[in-house]
């Protein structure tokens, strides 16, 4: 291991896990109440909604990273926020991966909640109420377990992707180590480097990384079983 | 007494009812497919939101500043399809709500509602997928009988099913008639199903009551649709008053009267619902001598009304409660002379025993 991973690397490897735990932890968290609202509403916005949220798949994310980056910056409004507030400015800073990450893989999150709730029967929900459990009551006891393929279908996504995106970090996060250099913008010095070996091993440990959390995704997910 | 006022537009027709429920016995709710019988039902329940008033035994549930959501209405609910949750063991699904009832709020305890819907060999068995449909219904008829409803709903619960499983469930349904101390809501557009376990029936159609009265009473009416059904015909209350085993015949006494029935295994004073078709009841002007029927009864005619071209319904008292109605054909009215107030002899050639 030594040989194969520099502090450099370790420090990317660890802040690109980081990143990808807290932005997926965010993501299920507002995730789950967008996908719902998209999943049941009658209303005329969810077409309109839908497609914002799901924008990022389509748009390459050098643009989100420039939208966010413009947002963020001094004249933006979300940086006339976070200075109004004494955050100081996002760009550059673990903070400002963190919230680009959530737009960026949001859809990735959003789409199989929204599934597996749409898939859960409407009678479900009223037969937990005719038997006196509160709407939260019955999210917890019954939409979730319910659901509960969607949601790890959507963690692992949304984790798998976080970890994974390089546009939208290099945009935003530009390459300070410890703060915004992830594994995927490390692998990219290494290359500008010419050092080839090591853009081998944290390649190949991408590579490695995504096949198996696929893997055990696509096998152990007990899809389809309700009846 | 439950008092439904509701107002409710929708694509196939506009539910507009106004009526008052017995907060007692079984009610059908009863009507062709359409008719708004299921709306209504999932009015009551809070499930479809309608504008009007809503009041079951003096409280409030809907009216014009207040909506009770579903969950805080004291209320059992049985879907078309048992509905059971996926997820969750047989035994979870019983107590789904049994659980969300504070102990001291409970009526029936879960060992009680299992030994009533004999459910005793379907807990062990675990999951709900691995049980059959009829047993899946009884699951749900216990897991909302759990929840100490005030009052129960059922909406078509057998319609679902096959006719193997309706025979296997109905007699659960006749005991839930006969001991449970809660009214009954039923939504059912088969008519044998009402007569077997309705007191009180409300006819909907298009979205309105049309009818609402007692079982009997509203059946022997002229005036409404039941009694133009290939099967319409009269309720008999009646009691078992002596069994003949040479025969192998059941002798049924009702206030009018008495009937000979096939043998009926039921000990003499069992009340027992007959029910006696338009189509099996002949009409004879005097007392028929040398008749294979066996059960004629003086009866009085009260209404004559025409069906179609070729037919007429004659309905008759048999003593001061009874009614009987015949399907008989037009020319035969006219021949016989038939009209209001007659002393006739009703020839009843067939009783079909529900209970």
């Amino acid at each position: 291991m030594e040989s194969a991973f520099s502090a450099a690397d370790l420090s990317a490897i660890w802040l690109t896990f980081k990143l990808a735990t807290v932005v997926t932890f965010i993501l299920l968290l507002i995730g789950t109440p967008m996908a719902w609202w998209l999943a049941r509403t009658p209303s005329g916005w969810k077409g309109a909604i839908g497609a914002l949220v799901a924008l990022p798949i389509v748009l390459p994310p050098t643009v989100i990273g420039f939208y966010l980056l413009v947002m963020m910056g001094p004249d933006g409004p979300i940086g006339h926020l976070t200075q109004s507030l004494g955050m100081g400015l996002l760009p550059f800073t673990f903070t400002g991966l963190v919230i680009a990450s959530v737009f960026y893989s949001l859809p990735f999150v959003v789409q199989p909640l929204q599934n597996a709730f749409e898939a859960i029967p409407e009678r479900a929900m009223e037969t937990a109420a005719t038997l006196r459990a509160k709407p939260l009551d019955t999210f917890f006891s019954v939409v979730l377990p319910l659901a509960k393929p969607g949601f790890l279908t959507a963690a692992v996504l949304g984790f798998a992707h976080t970890v994974g995106e390089f546009g939208v970090v290099l945009m935003i996060g530009g390459n300070i180590p410890g703060q915004t250099r992830v594994v995927a913008v490390q692998i990219y010095d290494h290359v500008e480097a010419m050092e080839y070996g090591s853009a081998h091993w944290l390649s190949a440990g991408m590579v490695l990384f995504s096949f198996v959390v696929l893997l055990l995704l696509y096998t152990f997910n007990p899809t389809g079983r309700r009846k | 007494m439950i008092r439904a006022c509701f107002k409710l537009a929708r694509p196939e027709f506009t539910l507009d009812v106004d009526t008052q429920l017995p907060a007692r016995g079984v009610t059908a709710l009863f009507g062709p497919s359409g008719s708004g019988k299921t709306t209504l039902l999932r009015c009551i329940a809070g499930l479809e939101r309608a504008s009007g008033s809503l009041h079951v035994d003096g409280a409030v549930w809907q009216d014009k500043t207040t909506f009770l959501p579903t969950h805080r209405r004291p209320l059992g609910y049985v879907f078309q399809e048992a509905s059971l949750f996926p997820h969750l063991s047989v035994r979870a699904n019983l107590e789904y709500g049994y659980k969300r009832i504070p102990p001291g709020e409970r009526r029936v305890q879960p060992e009680q509602v299992i030994d009533w819907l004999g459910l005793g060999q379907l807990i062990e068995r675990g999951d709900p997928a691995e049980l059959s449909g009829g047993e899946r219904q009884r699951v749900a008829i216990a897991r909302a009988l759990l929840a100490s409803p005030r009052i129960l709903m059922m909406d078509e619960p057998l319609s679902a099913l096959d006719t193997a499983s309706k025979q296997d469930i109905i007699p659960y349904l006749e005991r839930l008639h006969r001991e449970l101390s809660i009214p009954l809501l039923y939504v059912s557009h088969a008519l044998d199903e009402v007569v077997r376990l309705a007191d009180h029936l409300v006819l909907l159609q298009q979205g309105r009551v049309i009818a609402s009265g007692p079982l009997g009473e509203t059946l022997a009416r002229l005036d409404l649709p039941t009694a133009h059904f290939d099967d319409a015909g009269v309720i008999v209350e009646a009691v078992v008053a002596q069994h003949d085993e040479v025969y192998h015949l059941t002798k049924l006494e009702f206030s009018g009267g008495s009937l000979w029935v096939g043998r009926v295994y039921q000990p003499p004073g069992s009340p027992v619902r007959a029910r006696v078709l338009a189509r099996d009841v002949s009409i004879a002007t005097t007392a028929p001598q040398g008749s294979s029927i066996s059960n004629i009864l003086a009866a009085r005619i009260s209404e004559i009304r025409d069906e179609g071209a070729d037919k007429a319904l004659v309905r008759m008292a048999v003593g001061n409660e009874q009614m009987l109605l015949a399907r008989i054909t037009r020319r035969s009215s006219d021949l016989l002379d038939l009209f209001v107030g007659m002393h006739v002899f009703a020839q009843v050639k067939s009783v079909v025993l529900t209970t």
